[in-house]
């Protein structure tokens, strides 16, 4: 095994394993700090504030050799032998010296930047900066100007360590920013007219360091220290960014990446970061309501699973229409709950929203075209349950609803966009009873007997597979506004299950049920779960 | 010392000497027409490794041992770059070999290239010699025609295209990772190394790069052969197991308060006095000299009391310069302030550092606002230990840039302060008699701007 040695600790690497200083460091629980640096960009080492010194120990001596000047840990190779001290005065110097001189044209201006709170110049400088100002330079103030629709500069809280540029050229591919001018005037720039425009241009707020770039949707809005994080899982479209859903009192404030090797890397796209402003529409369906003598009355959540269970029994032929926007488990509960009524019911998969076409980027970052989280937990979860091949929305809709054998159908929603016509609509008027369960008001809604609210993303519990069957769990960041009732919530107790709803409860039924989901037993890791890994041993 | 025979300013004094025909006349491209016919690149390789030859641009490099790190067998393209960003302030010797024979440069060209397997070669020049980029474009032009360039040169079966590229005046494109860059169409902010450029250089293939002067030399070795270029210079210090030794003629380019300012050629390892006395025609006006730049403004300084210091690429460095640079000699008479000086020289470096490394980029910036305040009468003694500490703090000695022009700018603050501790304290408590002693941080001051 090859083994380095940080500040006198030995760390172990796998063999074949390629780390730099910074990331040998923190395996053996040592921060390097460092600006320029990023795993998923080059290395240029020009920040030089990960500055460490290195050496090299004799396997055969165990004389250790130091090279006798600083050098960049995230430029430095960890090997067989090599030695990081990260804790000497010789570094520590140097750490502060740089500090110190970001500091120097640096405005300062911590009270009114967005980036306060979580801001590597701050935190830094706290960490191993000095103690006096000795610079005799008045800061400017902090000019701003917009790179494009998503992101503004705030030029002197610039510390050049060009993550954004490299971003530009080696992620999003379109190369907008650039750097201006040269030494101590060098600024982040767009050519004249090229402002940046590009489907990932949110990442590059995420990767500042420091202030300089700024989310113009989420400016001013809220200092970080006062939200909460939550891990979540973005529901825009089937490759299942890992994210962090950041909110105060219920209110979402803002989407980031968070760190997936297996799905998104470090990135997000635009569509997904700024895909969560449906959770704030003043015009979702707040409310149960029933179809009466005088057209649509509310009723009460407490009356509504035991006004729908005896609507849906007294139905002959009954239909359920899942949603790709469903979890895996509320997927699970409404198949099962449905088929528990009536053994043959038909299960549908709803409709499925594509829009374009896959777009990958450098490195293997993709967007997918099916816009909806969880088409694949979804459809698993029908043909697991009914063991026949599955129904589409356009076969239901062509083929089995115009038999007019079904007189009482659920059809789940949550689709953000537009998603039926009444040419749509139309084709259920011979349906009796009718629950239509969706985010807002459509043709479909307007005809339906029951008018149920349905949950935003991030409202849920549960879980979503993605387009290469990896399963992420995830829980609630906001609770769900008033009048809206989260659709597991809502199955837990028509399936006449006690106590409040716990999606781990659901995944384990599921998990034992189906083989497909028969990994996802005990813990679901961060990064989330393989379902394929189970699927041969399953299949023998 | 004897009299010695220029080498390569042999010709310039001649009528037309920057064509063909007067370059064949005196011998041209004899040396190029003697390899290509019977030698092969390693034998060329190997006589200039024999001859010791130092490279001309500031670091003093073995050529030889330079050209040796290009892989072996490598199925190409090999490129060759020719350093002609002369802009070490003082430096001079580039541009009379450019504008006065160009041809003898273009034949040492030539014959690195074909050492190096080399066939394609940028010739990199700055965008301020005029003159020079139309001399050594004809010069260019008539080598074409006469089938010392292009395909299959002279018979020999080797080929070789030289493309003159006219850089955007930077001085940062004179370090050989940010020429490159700059020639691919970058930004010139120098690569990190390894790999160096012999591995991974111009569009990431193997490349050299090289002064103009080190070429030139590499003709007359050629020609004469290593022995002869070994008789000149100095031999190494047995003390130092690290000097190579420095042979051959070099090209010192003198100028500041001496009578006869210019670019002089002396063998390898002449002092400074004996180049003012020898070729400077004394101090001007008999005045009493100060100091001295020892080879290029990034090079420090020397008091005149070092002016025995000998300038081979060994020599300045015991008098605690950087090293020889591009021998560039600036001469200053005691009228000078070395407060000027050191102003002047901080101006230079905030006003050319690359800004990729924050080191460099803010340091630099730093020493300059520090100075103009000293300059302005504010200045305290404090901020010389400011002002060493940002020195000492800065290049790829202490390992905290890329490259190693940090150092350079370092260097004049260091040896400026150190050698001349006196004459800073004296500015400082005559045009700050009220504040001169302060220790506490000084007010954020509206002075200028950056620089």
């Amino acid at each position: 095994m090859p083994t380095v040695i940080v500040d006198g600790k030995e760390v172990e690497l796998a063999p074949g394993e390629r780390l730099n200083g910074i990331q040998a460091a923190a395996r053996a629980g040592v921060e390097v700090p460092h600006y320029c640096w990023h795993p998923g960009l080059s290395v240029v080492a020009s920040c030089r504030m990960c500055l460490v010194e290195t050496g090299k120990k004799d396997p055969a001596t165990g004389k250790i050799q130091m090279l006798g000047k600083l050098v960049p840990a995230c430029q430095t190779p960890a090997t067989d032998g090599t030695v990081f001290v990260t804790d000497n005065d010789n570094v520590k110097n140097a750490r502060a010296m740089v500090e110190e001189d970001l500091l120097l044209r640096h405005p300062v201006d911590c009270s009114i930047c967005d980036k306060a709170g979580e801001c590597s110049l701050q935190d830094y400088h706290f960490e191993y900066g000095r103690e006096e100002r000795r610079a005799d330079i008045k800061p400017f103030n902090s000019r701003r100007r917009s790179l494009g629709d998503t992101v503004t500069l705030f030029v002197d809280r610039c510390v050049m360590c060009t993550r954004c540029v490299r971003f530009t050229r080696e992620i999003s591919g379109d190369a907008e920013l650039m750097v201006a001018n040269r030494g101590a005037h060098e600024e982040i720039d767009v050519f004249p007219g090229f402002p940046l425009d590009n489907k990932l241009s949110g990442n590059v707020v995420d990767l500042c360091p420091v202030g300089a770039l700024g989310d113009k949707d989420f400016l001013y809005t809220q200092r970080v220290w006062f939200m909460k994080s939550h891990d979540g899982v973005c529901a825009g479209c089937s490759t299942g960014c890992s994210i962090r859903v950041d909110e105060n009192q219920d209110r979402v404030y803002r989407l980031k990446p968070r760190e997936n090797p297996h799905v998104n890397q470090w990135w997000m796209c635009d569509e997904g970061r700024y895909g969560w402003k449906h959770i704030h529409d003043p015009n979702r369906i707040a409310g149960p309501r029933r179809r009466g003598a005088k057209g649509m009355e509310n009723v009460e959540w407490p009356q509504v699973a035991k006004q729908i269970d005896s609507d849906l029994r007294r139905c002959s032929g009954l239909a359920a229409v899942v949603s790709p926007h469903l979890t895996v488990e509320e997927a699970y509960l409404l198949a099962t709950y449905i088929r528990g009524i009536r053994p043959n019911a038909l299960l549908v998969l709803g409709p499925i929203p594509v829009s374009g076409e896959d777009e990958t980027f450098a490195k293997g970052f993709t967007i997918r075209a099916e816009k909806c989280p969880n088409r694949k937990g979804v459809e698993a979860v029908l043909t697991g349950v009914t063991g026949t091949p599955l129904v589409t929305w356009r076969e239901f809709l062509d083929k089995h609803l115009p038999s007019g054998s079904y007189d009482g159908v659920w059809v789940s929603g949550g689709y953000v966009a537009p998603w039926n016509d009444t040419a749509v609509a139309d084709r259920f008027a011979r349906v009796k009873t009718l629950v239509v369960q969706d985010f807002f008001s459509s043709p479909l809604m307007e005809t339906a007997t029951w008018q149920l609210p349905a949950a935003a993303f991030a409202e849920r519990d549960g879980s979503y597979v993605n387009h290469a069957d990896r399963l992420q769990s995830f829980e609630w960041a906001v609770r769900a506004p008033a009048g809206v009732k989260v659709e597991g919530h809502l199955y837990w107790q028509l399936a006449g299950r006690t106590g409040l709803f716990r999606s781990r409860a659901v995944l384990d039924d599921v998990a034992r049920a189906i083989g497909y989901f028969s990994a996802a037993t005990g813990v679901i890791p961060d990064v989330g779960l393989d379902l394929k890994v189970n699927q041969l041993a399953g299949a023998s | 010392m004897a009299e010695f025979e220029p080498i390569l300013l042999a010709n310039i004094d001649r009528p037309d000497s920057h064509t063909r025909q007067v370059y064949e006349s005196t011998g041209g491209y004899s040396a190029l027409r003697k390899v290509l016919g019977s030698q092969t690149p390693n034998d060329v390789k190997e006589t200039v490794k024999a001859s010791g030859l130092r490279g001309r641009g500031g670091a003093g490099f073995p050529t030889g041992l330079k050209w040796t790190f290009l892989p072996k067998d490598h199925p190409g393209p090999i490129y060759f770059c020719l350093n002609a960003d002369e802009s070490e302030p003082g430096t001079f010797n580039n541009r009379y070999l450019m504008e006065l024979d160009p041809h003898q440069v273009i034949e040492g060209l030539i014959l690195s290239c074909f050492a190096t397997a080399a066939s394609t070669a940028y010739f990199y020049m700055r965008c301020e010699y005029p003159l020079a980029w139309k001399r050594v474009q004809q010069a260019v032009d008539e080598c074409y025609e006469a089938g010392y360039l292009g395909k299959n040169i002279l018979g020999s079966g080797y080929s070789l295209d030289i493309f003159l590229h006219r850089g955007a005046a930077a001085y940062i494109c004179g370090e050989e990772t940010g020429l490159i860059e700059s020639i691919e169409g970058r930004r010139a902010w120098p690569r990190i190394k390894p790999p160096f450029p012999a591995v991974e250089g111009l569009f990431r293939k193997p490349t050299v790069v090289n002064n103009v002067e080190t070429v030139a030399c590499v003709r007359h070795i050629m020609e004469r052969g290593a022995d002869w270029f070994k008789s000149m210079g100095v031999p190494p210090d047995p003390k130092n197991p690290r000097d190579a030794g420095s042979y051959g003629p070099k090209l010192y380019c003198l100028s500041g308060h001496v009578n006869k300012p210019g670019c002089y050629e002396a063998p390898l390892g002449i002092t400074v006095n004996q180049l003012i006395d020898q070729y400077g025609g004394g101090m001007r006006g008999g005045r009493k000299p100060k100091a001295a730049i020892p080879g290029g403004i990034s090079m420090g300084l020397l008091k005149a009391s070092e002016f025995d210091c000998p300038l081979d690429f060994n020599g300045p460095g015991k008098y605690a310069c950087l090293g020889l640079g591009t021998a560039a000699v600036v001469v200053m008479d005691e009228t000078v302030s070395m407060v000027d000086f050191l102003h002047n020289s901080c101006q230079f470096f905030a006003h050319d550092s690359c800004g990729q490394c924050t080191p460099c980029r803010e340091g630099t910036a730093w020493s300059l606002r520090l100075m103009k305040r000293i300059l302005a009468g504010k200045g305290r003694l404090k901020d010389l230990d400011l002002l060493l500490e940002i020195g000492d703090t800065i290049g790829i000695t202490p390992g905290t840039t890329i490259c190693g022009l940090a150092d350079g700018a370092a260097w004049p603050i260091k040896n400026a302060i150190r050698k001349f501790r006196g004459d800073f304290e004296d500015h400082i408590k005559r045009t700050n008699p009220e504040g001169w002693m302060r220790t506490d941080p000084v007010p954020a001051l509206d002075l200028v701007e950056i620089h």
